[in-house]
């Protein structure tokens, strides 16, 4: 076996691991771990009854809100526009898909904005929206709007990929042997995309758990209304309440990890499945 | 069974069938022979509805399909690389087709099984009906696909490269099995394939393609025995060209006589065995021209540097348009 020749010398494999390790020690573990000892810092009692606070409840049930309408939104627009991308020849395809990269490209804030300056008072449909008693910016449609802005790369970005590897050929096979599209959509295709399609929506909701800027911009701030966990995490901080923004901190950072180990175990499934298939 | 007339289609700006005519009789077994952008496999799609055609029109059994889409024209579709659904097991893939199906055609569930099992009993995969297609050679994935085509009782058997994903051995014994169903099922079948060989040993019919449209249509052996254009007698089979006044002379590497004041002369380049005979390659003498011939195995091998005068005792003449000028045998 001649190894020698492909490989490094062991010590300059020694010295890369331990610039990897230190590096990630250094700017991920370590504040990880001090979001997780500063929220614990007085103990498990002040931790939960910082999380007890009806702000911080409220935080929490609007975080959950926006990701239970956002993600859905984004999984069934995901999976459209990856299929029409994949599936079929149409004019406009290369600006569908610049398009789905713009809010990988702009800087969140710039996203909200986009928002305010549609919907806010002064905004092209200010007028018409308070004329109508509809309230968006500086309330929860607004950040929903954001979020689902922000958020809306991911799914497809995973699928794309996927569906153009695997080709039309399983669609056009179960259409020549007489299914329907929908048929050929459930029980062709959707199986085809599975896995992709979950890590996609867990990315994508760790996103819309997460997003700071976007949301900072049209919400107001108003608390137990329109603050979400990030943006509760801020005003709590300025207000030198440490034990409560880190408690609530490390609620996002324990969906980071969760995430983590959620999509290890996808990434797993997802190269299982892939090699039982050549 | 099949009528084209006029079929054209362009893909953006590069054509790729020129007013395609073809008529295929009902049973027959027909190979679309031709090299890569020969427009073999999207004439094979635009038959089976996979593809519409630019203009022209379609006729399944005497009914003008020309827009139909592939879900009503009930052909069977084999892919060259099987297209079997991974997540579902063999039988399910196989019963697919029917249980897609609704309305008052739709069989009961264990119709349905029963139905996928005959048709893997008839393509010898009994009882490999729970493995997943993960779990199955290329072969045997090859054979389910074709269950599966046949499962919906096709009018018409599409197959694309059907064994271009397999190795030589698996390929020729797919073949010699593929032969034999056919004989025994009776249905229409069409494939496409580059592989020449595998053309003259299957098909009843041989359509051979060049850039779009069709060279010639024959039995097997017409096409290699009286090959209509340049293009076949070079694709089909083996063929020695030699320039001559106002054309080009084609002649196969058996077609000669060695004879001591022949016309021709070889120098010897290079000699191998293949199979029953020998194989001589080199140049001419005089116009240079690089010649093969096959000299019977029975008689000494070629050396290396001699030389083999030799006349070609039947051969074809093309002129410049590549028309034929002259009879199969001079």
């Amino acid at each position: 076996m001649s190894v020698r020749a492909t490989t490094e010398s062991p010590v300059a494999r020694a010295v890369l691991i331990a610039i990897a390790l230190v590096f990630l020690g250094f700017f991920l573990l370590l504040p990880l771990l001090a979001v997780f000892s500063e929220a614990l810092r007085q103990g498990t009692g002040p931790f939960l009854d910082a999380l007890h606070t009806p702000d911080a409840l409220a935080a929490i049930r609007l975080t959950l809100l926006i990701a239970a309408i956002a993600v859905p939104l984004n999984m069934v627009f995901g999976v459209a526009a990856s299929w029409a991308i994949t599936k079929f020849q149409f004019p406009g395809k290369a600006l569908l898909i610049t398009l789905i990269d713009l809010p990988f490209s702009v800087s969140p804030v710039v996203s909200g904005l986009i928002f305010v300056l549609l919907f806010g008072a002064n905004g092209l449909f200010g007028a018409w929206l308070a004329e109508h008693d509809i309230k968006i910016i500086f309330a929860v449609p607004g950040i929903v709007l954001a979020t689902v802005f922000i958020t809306f790369p991911f799914v497809a970005r995973e699928l794309i990929p996927l569906m153009l590897e695997q080709g039309k050929d399983d669609e056009e096979a179960a259409i020549s042997l007489g299914a329907n599209g929908w048929q050929t959509f459930w029980h062709v295709t959707l199986p085809n995309i599975r896995w992709g399609l979950l890590y996609g929506v867990l990315l994508c909701n760790a996103r819309a758990m997460g997003e700071f800027g976007a949301v900072s911009v049209v919400s107001g701030h108003m608390r137990g209304e329109t603050n979400t966990m990030p943006l509760h995490v801020e005003i709590l901080y300025n207000e030198y309440d440490f034990v409560g923004a880190f408690a609530v901190a490390s609620l996002l950072a324990l969906l980071a990890l969760v995430t983590l180990v959620a999509k290890t175990v996808l990434e797993w499934r997802f190269s299982l499945h892939a090699g039982a298939r050549h | 069974m099949i009528h084209l007339r006029g079929i054209t289609k362009r893909f953006g700006e590069y054509p790729a069938l020129h007013g395609i005519d073809l008529d295929v009789a009902p049973g027959e077994f027909i190979a679309l022979l031709g090299p890569s952008g020969s427009g073999k496999t999207t004439l094979l799609r635009i038959i089976a509805g996979l593809e519409f055609q630019d203009s022209g029109t379609v006729l399944l059994g005497g009914e003008d399909v020309s827009a139909t889409p592939v879900a009503d024209r009930h052909v069977g579709f084999v892919f060259q690389h099987y297209a079997l659904f991974r997540h579902m097991t063999v039988a399910d893939n196989v019963a697919f087709g029917l249980s897609v199906r609704r309305g008052k055609g739709r069989l009961p569930k264990a119709a349905r099984q029963a139905r996928a099992e005959e048709l893997l009993r008839l393509v010898q995969l009994e009882g490999l009906g729970a493995r997943y297609p993960g779990q199955l050679s290329g072969g045997q994935r090859q054979r389910v696909a074709l269950a599966r085509a046949l499962a919906i009782e096709p009018r018409l058997l599409l197959l694309d490269e059907p064994f271009g994903a397999l190795d030589a051995k698996v390929r020729k014994d797919l073949r010699r099995w593929l032969r034999d169903l056919h004989k025994q099922v009776g249905l229409t079948s069409i494939f496409v394939t580059h592989d020449q060989e595998e053309a003259l040993e299957l098909a009843d019919r041989v359509v051979v393609m060049n850039q779009g449209r069709i060279e010639q249509v024959g039995a097997p052996d017409a096409v290699y025995m009286n090959p209509e254009t340049p293009f076949v007698s070079h694709f089909v089979g083996e063929t020695n060209r030699l320039p001559a006044a106002g054309g080009e002379i084609h002649f196969r590497p058996h077609e000669i006589t060695l004879a001591a004041d022949g016309a021709e002369a070889l120098l010897v380049d290079n000699v191998f065995r293949k199979g029953a005979v020998w194989r001589a390659e080199g140049l001419l003498e005089g116009s240079g021209q690089f010649v093969e011939l096959d000299l019977p195995s029975s008689g000494e091998a070629p050396q290396l540097g001699q030389t083999i005068r030799f006349n070609p005792h039947s051969a074809r003449m093309f002129n410049a348009d590549g028309d034929q000028t002259q009879g199969a045998h001079r």
